[in-house]
């Protein structure tokens, strides 16, 4: 844990913030920012907007896998559920339940998918490794078969269409641009909330679990109840990442939280890489981009092969990743080349 | 180090600048986007459809009104999610002006409400056949020249009434717009004629264990009415048939299809005699479908032994465009006015007879009624009984009192 170090007793002239921020940091901001200025509405919403709310889904599973040591697969379920709920709580044109307007039912829908994930945690957190994975698939294929069989809140297997935006400040938020930086703040807030909990005295302790619970008990940590409200904030991320995805649709049916998207947001995760919370927002910008092109790049027949391959391929090479990949080439790079100390808050933050 | 992630800003940026203005387009060719399912459970389903779209631009040489067609593929995955996913990109990115798609019920109701917010482009529906794609809250840039699930049924309730004589029946169906239209369809004319559906059962699709649901069908009961696709149609009837079910079928529109027709074991004697109804017959005997038969043979020998149903619609479906492009000399200009005009007005000739568009733009068409025979040689294949023409969406009932119905759903229609 060297960042601790690094962090430790600043020079009073400088604040902390500070030393963290790089020039790289500074860029990237400013291409997120000036992104949608220069691209299509395509290239905005499909591709912009997408990986960044798939990313911030994707990025509660990394909160729990990579500081919690708990795979969990209902995280596509939990934005379901908050996607769902906004359906039934608020406006919809196929099944109208409540009609109420999205200032009420977002805090409700967001209220209902965190006490989900809550649940979900309890369930899980007695087990480890594999039946993790196994409980809270089963969980996911469970909660798939309830909304697609239940007509009196779910509506089958048409779910909902019709939902609107939210709207407010003279500006239809659905609209490419708006919803764009809609979601570049949801993601840059659940980015930093992440970074800013990893360091924390909880997030700490989550990661002392992660490497050896039993010591944690023995030392009088209550080991389940940091695992349980871990499975509560990751909820609280997929589920405003949950609230996205169906905006930007303006509809949620069983598809949506299907064993497919299930199963797609550990894809994200594990091809962006699980040990820094950008991975997966890496990994969503190649699954998203593969999603749309890969059927120009090859015949339409084999294209989920290609798909397929290219995952593995990742996967194969680096066992981190996208973000692995990156190490290892930069790593290269800095042998061959300086011997500068380069102090990257990623990296530092787990070598362990 | 910091060097090396500014050089791949860059590229990234220099990319998406350069993606986003690679669009810009030639004059001489329209850009045209298809939109099938190639992957999940209905593949196969939509790889047929690609074929019909091939078969009717290779008929065409790839032209159209002097103009160059240029093909652009999308896929789904039979969910609305996917196929709006699919649509965005083949009309934001890609920027088609022609949609062909999508393939599915619920597919065709979100791309409907997609359609609404580009209108700048023409969309014609693939093989989606859900009721209100077209009737209720249509989007004025889709057409559909492929008919409806419930327009599919058309004349099987009055004949499974009159000529078979089933005065009971159940109702076992895949829980999705679709089957919801073909029930619809089947049961207007069942329940007119006298007939009562004493139970409806809806199962999700991909549904393996039918066994609850054969235990709870009635003795009681003159037939079964099955609408299910492909290996659902083949587990349940598998499952009835061991559980020593004897109730004779009637078939939706893809239930007797040659999945169940061409499988083997006891079922084979049990579907001879099975009406059904749909937009196809394989064994008509007529010259253009037979030649339409011949020339998807020629132009694909590993597809299936004849057109499948989403073949047949989503070639018609490129033929309307075709003609409708060929009629304004390419002209997709105006916001494509004299193009959508021309889809409207037309007389469209394809191989299962004359098709026009209501004030829906849904197809009025003829549909097959249909038996299943056993030929000389063993086979089975679907004999055509009749040939109902000029069907349109609201059945032949008037509109008022067709819209007094209400939309179609799990539990409307409902004659017990």
């Amino acid at each position: 844990m060297s960042w601790a170090t690094t962090n430790a007793a600043p020079k009073p002239a400088t604040p902390a913030w500070m030393k963290v921020i790089r020039p790289q940091h500074v860029l990237v901001a400013l291409f997120l920012i000036a992104y949608p200025l220069v691209a299509s509405p395509f290239w905005i919403v499909q591709i912009g907007a997408q990986s960044l709310f798939l990313g911030v889904i994707a990025l509660s599973l990394m909160f729990l896998a990579g500081y919690g040591g708990m795979v969990s697969l209902s995280q596509m379920t939990v934005a379901g559920v908050a996607g769902y709920m906004v359906a039934v709580f608020g406006t919809n044109s196929t099944h109208p339940l409540f009609g109420w307007p999205l200032w009420v039912a977002v805090p409700i829908a967001i209220v209902i998918a965190v006490a989900f994930a809550i649940l979900i945690g309890i369930i899980s957190v007695r087990t480890a490794g594999i039946y993790t994975i196994m409980i809270t698939l089963a969980i996911g294929v469970a909660v798939f078969y309830f909304a697609q069989q239940n007509y009196a809140i779910f509506n089958g297997h048409s779910g909902f269409a019709g939902l609107p935006g939210p709207e407010g400040f003279g500006l239809n938020w659905r609209d490419p641009m708006p919803f764009y930086y809609m979601s570049l703040a949801v993601a840059a807030a659940s980015y930093l909330a992440v970074i800013y909990l990893a360091r924390s005295t909880f997030g700490l302790t989550l990661q002392a679990i992660r490497d050896n619970a039993r010591r944690m008990n023995a030392l009088g940590f209550w080991v389940n109840l940091h695992r349980v409200v871990a499975h509560a904030v990751a909820g609280l991320i997929a589920a405003v990442g949950g609230l996205l995805y169906v905006w930007m649709n303006g509809r949620v049916s069983p598809g949506t939280i299907d064993i497919g998207p299930v199963i797609d947001i550990l894809v994200i995760a594990v091809i962006g890489g699980l040990r820094h919370p950008v991975g997966p927002f890496i990994g969503a910008v190649l699954f998203v981009l593969m999603k749309n092109f890969a059927i120009d790049l090859i015949s339409p027949e084999r294209f989920n092969t290609f798909i397929g391959l290219i995952f593995l391929a990742i996967v194969l090479v680096s066992p981190d990743g996208l973000l692995g990949l990156w190490r290892m080439a930069s790593d290269r790079f800095k042998a061959a080349g300086s011997n500068r100390q380069w102090s990257n808050s990623w990296r530092n933050n787990n070598s362990k | 180090m910091s060097l090396s992630r500014r050089n791949l800003l860059a590229a990234s940026v220099a990319l998406t600048v350069g993606f986003s203005v690679s669009a810009a387009m030639a004059e001489d060719t329209i850009k045209v986007g298809a939109l099938a399912t190639l992957q999940g459970a209905f593949t196969v389903l939509g790889e047929d459809g690609m074929r019909g779209v091939k078969l009717a631009l290779q008929q065409h040489n790839m032209m159209a009104g002097g103009k160059k067609i240029e093909l652009v593929t999308g896929s789904s995955d039979a969910s609305p999610d996917s196929a709006v996913n699919a649509a965005r990109k083949l009309v934001e990115q890609d920027k088609v002006q022609v949609l062909v798609g999508p393939l599915s019920g619920d597919e065709g109701l979100a791309v409907k409400n997609y359609a609404k917010t580009q209108p700048q482009v023409t969309f014609i529906n693939g093989t989606s056949a859900a009721q209100d794609t077209t009737l209720r809250d249509p989007a004025p840039n889709f057409f559909r020249f492929t008919t409806d699930g419930a327009q599919w049924q058309a004349g099987l309730g009055e004949y499974a009434f009159g000529t078979k004589g089933y005065k009971k029946v159940v109702t076992i169906a895949e829980d999705y717009s679709f089957p919801y239209t073909q029930v619809f369809g089947f049961m207007s004319g069942f329940c007119k004629s006298g007939g009562h559906v004493v139970n409806k059962f809806w199962v999700p699709i991909g549904n393996k264990d039918f066994s609850s649901i054969v235990a709870s069908i009635p003795d009681d009961i003159d037939a079964i009415y099955v609408a299910l696709g492909g290996a659902d149609a083949v587990n349940f009837l598998n499952q009835y048939e061991q559980a020593g079910g004897d109730k004779p079928m009637i078939g939706g529109s893809i239930t007797v299809d040659q999945t169940v027709l061409g499988s083997k074991g006891k079922q084979q004697e049990y579907v001879v005699g099975t009406p059904s109804a749909g937009p196809i017959a394989d064994d008509w005997d007529n010259a253009a479908w037979k030649k339409f038969v011949a020339d998807y043979k020629a132009a694909f020998p590993d597809g299936f032994p004849s057109p499948s149903l989403f073949a047949h619609g989503y070639y018609i479906s490129t033929l309307a465009m075709l003609d409708a492009l060929d009629q304004v000399k390419g002209d997709v200009g105006g916001d494509q006015k004299a193009f959508r005009d021309a889809l409207q007005n037309l007389k469209l000739d394809t191989p299962t007879g004359p098709v026009t568009l209501d004030k829906n733009r849904n197809a009025i068409a003829s549909i097959f009624l249909t038996e299943v025979a056993k030929a000389d040689d063993g086979h089975l294949y679907n004999k055509v009984i009749k040939v109902v023409d000029n069907v349109n969406q609201t059945l032949g009932i008037p509109e008022d009192d067709f819209m007094k119905l209400g939309a179609v759903s799990r539990d409307n229609p409902s004659c017990p």
